[in-house]
């Protein structure tokens, strides 16, 4: 039995028909073909998956599709403008804080959630935030600093 | 040196990571694709005395269901000794035996809870010191141990170390162990292969290292290599996790039986039970030093647990025997090296390979060396640290040697004043 | 009681497969405006290969990095590596695509002499010119000579490589062998903090120094050692896949039961990078991909000791350890 959804996807509206246990990373994924949220773990416990709705960062591998129903949701496809891309997205290419790739969208959205609300957060504000968001890769000691980076031109 | 070379560039690939453009296995999709699970085996050891797929065949939705039967050459790996897919028995918990191709993965999974496998368990070893006893049940028909050559353990011998422990002043032994890990890569297996109309299977693949793979595929499917086409190059963390093939001959075997495109992505739990793992080690070091602080002797038994299936382990042991006397100057060593199978998971390449551990044992041995002959641990290691032209304990002559060189920045980077006698050494020469 | 140790760790670790004969086969063909395609099989797994490979090709062929396009995405069209394992892609194709843009660089040489009506050794290539080194404003740009050799002499620009650290002989009775080219050399300090009530172990720093042979992209060296070092404190303190070892009860199943180390983790991590060149390398690198997780676990054990005068022989360290340690003293 499937349910029609409509939300707002990076700023357009969709609709699709989803299954009730259908996690909103899978429709997300599978059914929209937005591929820059990840699938890690399915579990809840490494943020690959993350995206923000209506700002707020959530993992949507836990996150059954229906509860978005007339909500914001946006991936890092929908960040920057036109051919611009976001100064978060820019700073953690300078600051060489993606290596594989694979944790960057979910801990992008992570970073974007938490300077929107905190222009001018702290180191250890910034590693709090992002303290759900497992990377096997760079210590996340570039990430930081690419965070702090932007932080620091907000100031 | 260099206008490009030398420079802090960006990733060649960097921007299209943040922006969630890098396509990677899973984000590879077609029309029609199959999806893949696996019954995997819920006991540790047995005989597999019947398999029973008829239920699952049935299942509406379910495409094909794969076993041993349907696979040309089962038999592959980097020790040429595992099955793709479990015959006559299985040696891990978790050990693929059927795999499932359906229109979506819940299907999938709802056939292979359908499967029905008989077996004959039998009693599993799981201790590796068990296991090297000779009346130990097998984990494997040929023994328990690998044979290397003509004995069951890699042998390093210089010098004379009975005659360097003479010559020592104090003996300093410790057993040292390291764990199993696993990768913990972010993007796990997965696998999609697509049968072309020309015969060709191309496969998007996490490999490591896909030239070796199409070697080892080949050699299953029994085909010549260009019909094999690896797709893949950029991938979601490896660490070693990547060096097996886990995936890629079940969904090509899957493709050729449906001629559909299949793809199989393991959960997360999969990885962590069923997939390649850094093996545990057990290290028994027993030294002979000079009251000046020189290492004149070691003599090490190092045991690696190997899991179940040779794969990379028999390298992994070469490794940690050639190099588990560390950067330093031993004149007298005895090292006999085992890899051990016992009813785990496979063991195989991770990060740092036999090393790692040697590198644990290695260095926290110095630091009771140096308690033991009242050193300072800096000292220890400046007295006993390989220089340019030192040989390794297989006799390798070694150049372009740095250990002094990132001791003394080390120190300089964390405010330490080292003595003068120690900011004297360098690797390009002894003193008199 | 909360206390403080220092310890260090020094390692070294080998470049190449143990016993060799591990090739690396690179090719470089220049399009028809003067830039190239590198084709090499070797795999990105986030250490960032294709940047590295890419800058060697640029240098030696004066192209700025916007110049080459890297192919390393199938298996038809690249030819042969071994793979992206045993620390081996920055020495052993880096080796092979310097082989290879020298090849290219030799034919763009003898092309470019033709033209300039001199000879191939007083040419240099700058900013995709080739230059007489003497008189510079005489020149004649890549996109030109690679527009007259494919439509003037139907010729393709194209290089090849190839490394291969030669098989070792192997004496079974001693294990004597030559059994890598190169090895590379770190050491770690590492500073932590231990509670003697709960036997929690933080760490708070750790510095450690890698010396590399040659930086091609010291970012990307350090990117190494970051995550290495993050690794090797998990491996420290954090991850067991099996629990009751050697048993497989309660072996974890997911990223909640194997805790690997997330952002609060880790204490500050000081990564610096040493170069000391290799002979066997044409632009002296050495391997240290794997190495950087190596350094850590035997420091922070070393620490442990300095702070509480317990030394953890088993790994990883737990606080039942420290706690069983200290009453044991
Ligand atoms: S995939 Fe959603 S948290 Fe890991
Ligand atoms: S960059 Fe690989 S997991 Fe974060």
């Amino acid at each position: 039995m499937e349910y029609a959804l409509s939300f707002s996807l990076n700023g357009k509206p969709v609709q699709v028909a989803v299954k009730a246990n259908s996690s909103l990373l899978d429709v997300l994924r599978n059914q929209l073909f937005v591929t820059s949220p990840k699938k890690s773990c399915d579990t809840g416990d490494c943020g690959a998956c993350a995206v923000l709705i209506d700002g707020e960062a959530v993992n949507s591998c836990i996150t059954l599709a229906l509860t978005v129903e007339g909500k914001k949701v946006t991936t890092v496809e929908g960040l920057g403008e036109g051919n611009q891309i976001h100064p978060l997205q820019q700073a953690f290419h300078e600051h060489y804080a993606a290596q594989c790739g694979f944790c960057t969208p979910g801990v992008i959205l992570v970073a974007k959630a938490l300077l929107d609300k905190n222009p001018k957060p702290t180191r250890e504000e910034v590693t709090q935030a992002i303290s759900g968001n497992l990377c096997r890769c760079t210590g996340y000691v570039k990430i930081i600093d690419a965070i702090m980076a932007v932080a620091e031109a907000n100031k | 040196m260099g206008v490009v070379v030398g420079k802090r560039i960006p990733r060649y690939d960097g921007l299209q990571h943040v922006t969630g453009r890098t396509q990677f296995v899973d984000d590879v999709s077609y029309p029609n694709m199959l999806w893949v699970k696996a019954y995997r085996s819920p006991v540790v050891k047995g005989e597999i005395l019947n398999v029973d797929v008829s239920q699952a065949e049935k299942t509406p939705g379910v495409a094909a269901v794969l076993t041993a039967k349907d696979v040309p050459a089962n038999q592959y790996g980097f020790s040429n000794d595992q099955p793709v897919l479990a015959e006559k028995g299985v040696r891990f918990k978790g050990e693929a035996i059927v795999a499932v191709a359906a229109v979506d993965e819940d299907t999938a999974q709802e056939a292979v809870e359908k499967i029905r496998v008989d077996f004959k368990e039998e009693t599993p070893v799981f201790d590796p010191i068990e296991a090297m006893k000779p009346d130990t049940p097998r984990v494997r028909p040929e023994g328990n141990l690998w044979m290397f050559g003509e004995v069951p353990y890699r042998r390093i011998r210089l010098g004379d170390v009975e005659k360097g422990f003479k010559e020592a002043d104090v003996i300093v032994e410790e057993v040292y162990r390291t764990q199993n890990q696993d990768h913990a890569q972010l993007e796990g297996q997965v696998s999609v292969a697509r049968l072309e109309a020309n015969g060709v299977i191309t496969i998007n693949s996490v490999s490591q290292c896909p030239f070796l793979h199409q070697l080892q595929l080949a050699g299953i499917l029994k085909v010549p290599l260009n019909r094999l086409k690896f797709i893949g190059g950029t991938v979601g963390g490896g660490f070693g996790s990547k060096n097996d093939m886990h995936a890629d001959h079940i969904t090509s075997l899957l493709a050729l039986k449906t001629g559909k495109p299949v793809k199989w992505r393991w959960t997360r739990e999969e990885e962590f039970l069923a997939s390649t793992v850094q093996g545990a080690w057990i290290m028994e070091y027993k030294d002979g030093v000079k009251k000046d602080g020189r290492i004149v002797a070691r003599k090490i038994r190092a045991i690696r647990d190997a899991g179940a299936y040779g794969s990379l382990n028999p390298y992994v042991v070469d490794k940690h025997c050639f190099l588990v006397c560390g950067p330093y100057a031993i004149p007298n060593v005895w090292i006999d090296g085992y890899c051990v199978f016992t009813n785990k998971q496979v063991s195989s390449s991770m990060r740092g390979f036999g090393i790692t551990p040697a590198s644990f044992s290695n260095e926290v041995q110095m630091d009771k060396i140096a308690e033991a002959v009242g050193k300072d641990p800096w000292e220890i290691r400046f007295i006993n640290a390989v220089r340019d032209g030192d040989i390794t304990a297989t006799r390798k002559t070694l150049e372009s040697v740095a250990l002094i060189e990132t001791m003394k920045e080390a120190a300089k980077a964390a405010g330490i004043q080292l003595p003068d006698h120690l900011m004297a050494m360098s690797s390009e020469k002894k003193e008199v | 009681m909360k206390k403080r140790g220092k310890g260090i760790a020094s390692i070294f670790y080998p470049t190449g497969m143990s016993g060799g004969g591990d090739p690396s086969n690179a090719l470089i063909k220049m399009k028809l405006d003067g830039t190239i395609d590198l084709m090499v099989g070797s795999i990105d797994i986030g250490q960032g290969c294709k940047t590295v490979l890419a800058q060697l090709a640029a240098e030696e062929l004066g192209l700025a990095m916007e110049q080459v396009t890297v192919i390393n995405d199938n298996t038809d069209s690249c030819p042969m590596d071994t793979g992206t394992f045993a620390s081996r892609v920055t020495h052993s194709m880096g080796n092979a695509v310097v082989m290879a843009a020298r090849e290219l660089r030799q034919e763009i040489l003898e092309l470019a002499a033709a033209d300039l009506k001199t000879s191939p050794v007083n040419l240099t290539i700058e900013n995709g010119e080739v230059k007489i080194k003497q008189s510079p404003d005489k020149k004649i740009s890549l996109a030109d000579l690679a527009g007259k050799a494919t439509f003037g002499m139907g010729k393709i620009l194209a290089g090849r490589g190839g490394y291969v650290k030669a098989p070792t002989a192997k004496d079974e009775e001693t294990g004597a062998c030559n059994p890598f080219a190169t090895a590379a050399y770190a050491t770690t300090i590492a500073e932590v903090e231990v509670d003697t009530e709960t036997g929690q172990v933080e760490v708070l720093q750790l510095i450690s120094v890698y010396d590399v042979g040659k930086a091609i992209n010291p970012m990307l060296c350090e990117g190494q050692i970051d995550g290495g070092s993050v690794m090797g404190l998990g491996m420290a303190l954090m991850e067991n896949l099996n629990p009751y070892y050697p048993g497989i009860d309660f072996q974890p199943t997911s990223f909640a039961d194997y805790m690997i180390p997330v952002s609060k983790d880790t204490g500050k991590i000081i990564a610096k990078i040493i170069e000391r060149p290799s002979t066997t390398s044409l632009y002296g690198t050495k391997g240290i991909g794997e190495m950087t997780a190596n350094s850590e676990a035997p420091a922070i054990v070393n620490a442990v000791y300095n702070a509480i005068g317990v030394r953890i022989t088993d790994l990883p360290i737990t606080p039942e350890k420290i706690i069983r340690g200290l009453e044991e003293k």
